[in-house]
């Protein structure tokens, strides 16, 4: 059932999380790992993007590298669920394809 | 063969010299052609200029691969897919590209170009309809 984008790169360092979201189909999932769960947090410059996709597209990041970088659960937006790397295993499974966005 | 044939995509991101992602694709998708596969190329964001016209790397010491991508055509390697997007929010029209194309053997060998100007959206279905997508 569609596909499983990863990105790992920080929002506010490059465009490949708005070019991932603008290539994105209803029922795909996006996954934020390393960098990439900078962009996860509420109140930034692309919170808005997030919230308004996340009616179409599932928004997950993964727990450990929100731990790594001190980022608290609380500061994590609404519409985004927090994966651990069993997690990562099971969307990559569920999903027809995983396109890593770098 | 009877083995299954899987729709591959290279999706190109970046710009040629920069870094070194470009020619690691072409190099990653001329091994992958060996392999009788539906390959599709897939050129977004700053991946466009990899396309570029009139490269010229002699003063910065790195190999000018841009003319291997007219050579992706003798590999089977016919489908460049562009986005129009892109190239405007660059300031570029196809006019700015290569003349790329492949001779179409089923076709008299005519020949034919390997460019595939598409839109955001349809790229978007592009990727959707694969069964294998690699990022560079």
């Amino acid at each position: 059932m569609g596909t499983l984008h990863t990105v790992n790169k920080s929002p506010f360092q490059n465009q490949t999380l708005l070019s991932c979201l603008a290539h994105v189909k209803d029922g795909d999932a996006v996954l934020m790992i390393e960098d990439g769960v900078y962009g996860a947090t509420t109140g930034t410059a692309v919170s808005d993007a997030l919230a308004k996709i996340s009616a179409d597209v599932s928004l997950y990041v993964l727990g450990p590298d929100l731990a790594a970088r001190g980022i608290d659960a609380g500061r994590i937006a609404e519409a985004v669920n927090s994966v651990d790397y069993e997690g990562f295993v099971d969307l990559a499974a569920t999903h027809d394809r995983v396109h890593n966005w770098l | 063969m009877s083995e299954t044939i899987k729709k591959f995509l290279y999706v190109n991101r970046k710009a040629p010299y920069g870094t070194i992602y470009a020619q690691e694709s072409l190099e990653v998708v001329l091994i992958g052609a060996a392999f009788d596969q539906d390959v599709s190329l897939a050129f977004l964001d700053d991946g466009v200029f990899q396309l570029t016209k009139g490269q010229n790397t002699k003063e910065i010491g790195l190999k000018n691969f841009s003319a291997t991508y007219r050579a992706l055509g003798d590999y089977e390697v016919t489908k460049l897919y562009v986005e129009k997007e892109s190239l405007e929010e660059r300031g570029l029209t196809l006019d700015d590209l290569q003349n790329i194309e492949y001779e179409d053997e089923d076709d008299d060998y005519a020949e034919k170009p390997s460019i595939r100007l598409v839109t955001r959206a349809e790229m978007a279905d592009v990727m959707a309809d694969q069964d294998v997508v690699l990022s560079f």
